[in-house]
């Protein structure tokens, strides 16, 4: 019999022959949801966007200082150790790598902004990213830059002029450099936006104190090696003045600094328990004040001879319904909201399903909580008062 | 446990008290209370407000705990009864309330339903066209549909006793079921309840202050003061 159990939707028309009061909890749970998307989304945007190029980067090892904490504070190391680490048998490839921040003048306003300079043999491959690999053969020519279109507007139209066929020049520490190319990789925490030049090129443009040296070291593997291996390995062959990291632990490495270095991760963490919060005293209100409105019914319910456990159930039903109701446009104006964000910010922030079912389980819980507390009222509901 | 008397007996009540309060502020409601309704029979309580008639009504509807004496309603001691064997109680007996008690958000034919949906093992199908049955018994076969704010109070109340039968009730106790009514209304009313109570072979126990009803009943129990008056009389068969 698969109807037996069916029974009268009570908590869905409940919910429905009120509509005035269903709007109003599903604008609040809807906005403690987007709450909760937006700083989340910016949270984890904003990690991301701080190892869009390590995760770009073209390598199964990376090396460097022991005193770089992070990608703006990145301490040079003897080039040999790089070469060094080409005498283990599973090391194929090896690419210098120069990273230093440098003052690149807008080209229209003439003022001048740190942007990350990367400086790397064009002949070697630097990031796995086709339009990089293509145009790399142009910075051959010294004095020529790949500019990222993505860095931030503050650098001046360099994209636009360079679409339109102008001839882009700036000035870098006295130098004058002509883009030979666009590339987009995106701006983050540290730098508002990128260039890559040539080693030669590089070597004119860096602060006198970082010209000894070079940054950042990739090692490619032969096929079919273990990175951990090779890594411990190497580790242990080099001297201490440089560090091995697979790529992984390289992005880790770099985010963990923004998590753990600023009130980045706290901030939009305590922001989106705010939006939880706010959402909790909302539908604790809506579904107490509904619980309240129809105490006398539930209480002829309990008279009838249903069981406290059936209204019980009535109440985490509305949760349940106020949830799913309010997730839906939670996430389409997130969706939206998102789209803005990645406009105007040029940040990387997606609707990725793990932060989607994140945010589902706390407007869940959220929901689902609330009921519970007040399920309490429910307790007030004496059906020998109703004589 | 059942002796000779309560084979046939839908209550029977000896030596039942109850007391509201404690201490200096204690109350004694009920006092003594011998009482038997037989199945199918139809009996009127009646007497002043304060009585007590409420809580013998409520004792009987296993919707308080006894505190003194014996009450067995359908068979089931109540004296000592937990929560949960009041409830499985409470499912046998239908309730019909002064103020009707539907449930606003529900229509005519839902509410019906809800308690339609007491009964055990039916399909969804089969238990709203019990609930339809019922609606139309009560002659309220046009207004499925409808929600309770857009009926009169006699529909109401008509609903309320469709929702009351649905749950296929042995006994029936029913609080002033015609006070919100007018006189006409009223009537029709328990006389609806009382053929269709007898085509059930259910027992019903009707509190009423109401004086144009008293003639539907098989017998008129009278209250005052925590107490049952004796010689109530039994009224001649119609």
């Amino acid at each position: 019999m698969p109807w037996a159990r069916r029974r009268i939707p009570l908590a869905w028309l409940l919910l429905v022959r009120q509509p005035v009061r269903l709007a109003i909890a599903l604008a609040g749970i809807g906005f403690a949801g987007i709450l909760m998307f937006m700083q989340l989304g910016f949270r984890d945007g904003l990690f991301d966007a701080s190892v869009v190029i390590h995760r770009l980067f073209d390598a199964d090892l990376v090396l460097v200082s022991p005193r770089t904490m992070s990608s703006i504070s990145m301490a040079p190391f003897p080039e040999g150790r790089l070469v060094q680490s080409l005498a283990d048998p599973e090391v194929a490839a090896m690419t210098p790598v120069q990273w230093e921040f440098v003052l690149w003048r807008n080209p229209e306003t003439r003022r001048t902004r740190s942007i990350l300079a990367l400086g790397f043999d064009p002949e070697d491959p630097l990031l796995s990213d086709p339009s990089v690999q293509r145009q790399a053969p142009l910075l051959r020519l010294p004095g020529r830059v790949l500019f990222d279109e993505r860095s931030r507007p503050e650098f001046g139209p360099v994209a636009a002029w360079f679409r339109a066929g102008r001839s882009v020049q700036s000035e870098v520490s006295g130098q004058r450099l002509r883009v030979a190319g666009l590339v987009a990789l995106g701006p983050s925490f540290g730098a508002d936006g990128n260039m890559l030049v040539s080693r030669e090129t590089f070597r004119t443009i860096a602060p006198p104190g970082s010209r000894g040296g070079i940054q950042l070291g990739l090692l490619r593997l032969r096929q079919g090696a273990d990175p951990a291996r090779v890594q411990q390995r190497l580790d242990d062959q080099l001297p201490s003045d440089v560090k091995v990291y697979t790529k992984e632990q390289f992005i880790e490495f770099e985010k963990t600094y923004w998590r753990t270095s600023t009130a980045i991760g706290f901030i939009f963490t305590l922001g989106a328990a705010m939006g939880f919060v706010v959402g909790c005293v909302i539908v604790y209100q809506i579904l107490y004040g509904d619980v309240s409105d129809h105490l006398p019914e539930y209480a002829t319910l309990m008279a009838m001879g249903y069981g406290l456990a059936d209204l019980l159930g009535v109440v985490a039903r509305e949760g349940l319904l106020l949830a799913l109701l309010g997730y839906i446009p939670a996430y389409a104006v997130a969706q939206g909201l998102y789209a803005l964000i990645r406009d105007s910010t040029r940040l990387p922030v997606l609707m990725d399903p793990q932060r989607a079912g994140l945010v589902f389980l706390l407007i869940l819980s959220m929901c689902l909580f609330s009921a519970l507390l007040a399920m309490r009222r429910l307790a007030d509901a004496d059906p020998a008062d109703i004589f | 446990m059942a002796d000779h008397r309560s084979a046939h007996s839908v209550i029977v009540a000896r030596g039942l008290c109850h007391a509201y309060g404690r201490g200096s502020t204690r109350r004694q409601v009920l006092q003594s209370i011998e009482f038997t309704v037989a199945s199918g029979e139809i009996v009127l309580l009646t007497g002043p407000s304060g009585c007590g008639k409420t809580t013998l009504l409520t004792l009987i509807g296993a919707l308080r705990s006894v505190q003194q004496g014996e009450l067995e309603v359908l068979g089931v001691p109540l004296q000592s009864a937990d929560r949960e064997r009041r409830r499985r109680v409470r499912r046998r007996i239908g309730m019909i309330f002064q103020g009707h008690n539907l449930l606003r958000c529900l229509t005519a034919e839902q509410n019906v339903q809800m308690g339609a949906d007491l009964l055990p093992g039916l399909a969804y199908r089969q238990r709203r066209a019990i609930a339809r049955q019922w609606l139309q018994a009560v002659g309220l076969g046009e207004h499925l549909r409808q929600f309770p704010h857009d009926l009169s109070g006699g529909q109401k109340q008509r609903v309320a006793i469709a929702r009351a039968l649905a749950a296929r009730p042995r006994l029936l106790l029913a609080d002033e079921p015609t006070a919100a009514l007018d006189g006409r209304t009223g009537r029709e009313v328990v006389e609806l309840l009382r053929q269709l109570a007898r085509e059930q072979g259910c027992g019903v126990l009707m509190v009423t202050h109401d004086p144009r009803i008293l003639d539907v009943a098989d017998r008129l129990v009278t209250m005052e003061d925590g107490r049952l008056l004796a010689g109530t009389l039994r009224q001649s068969e119609r």
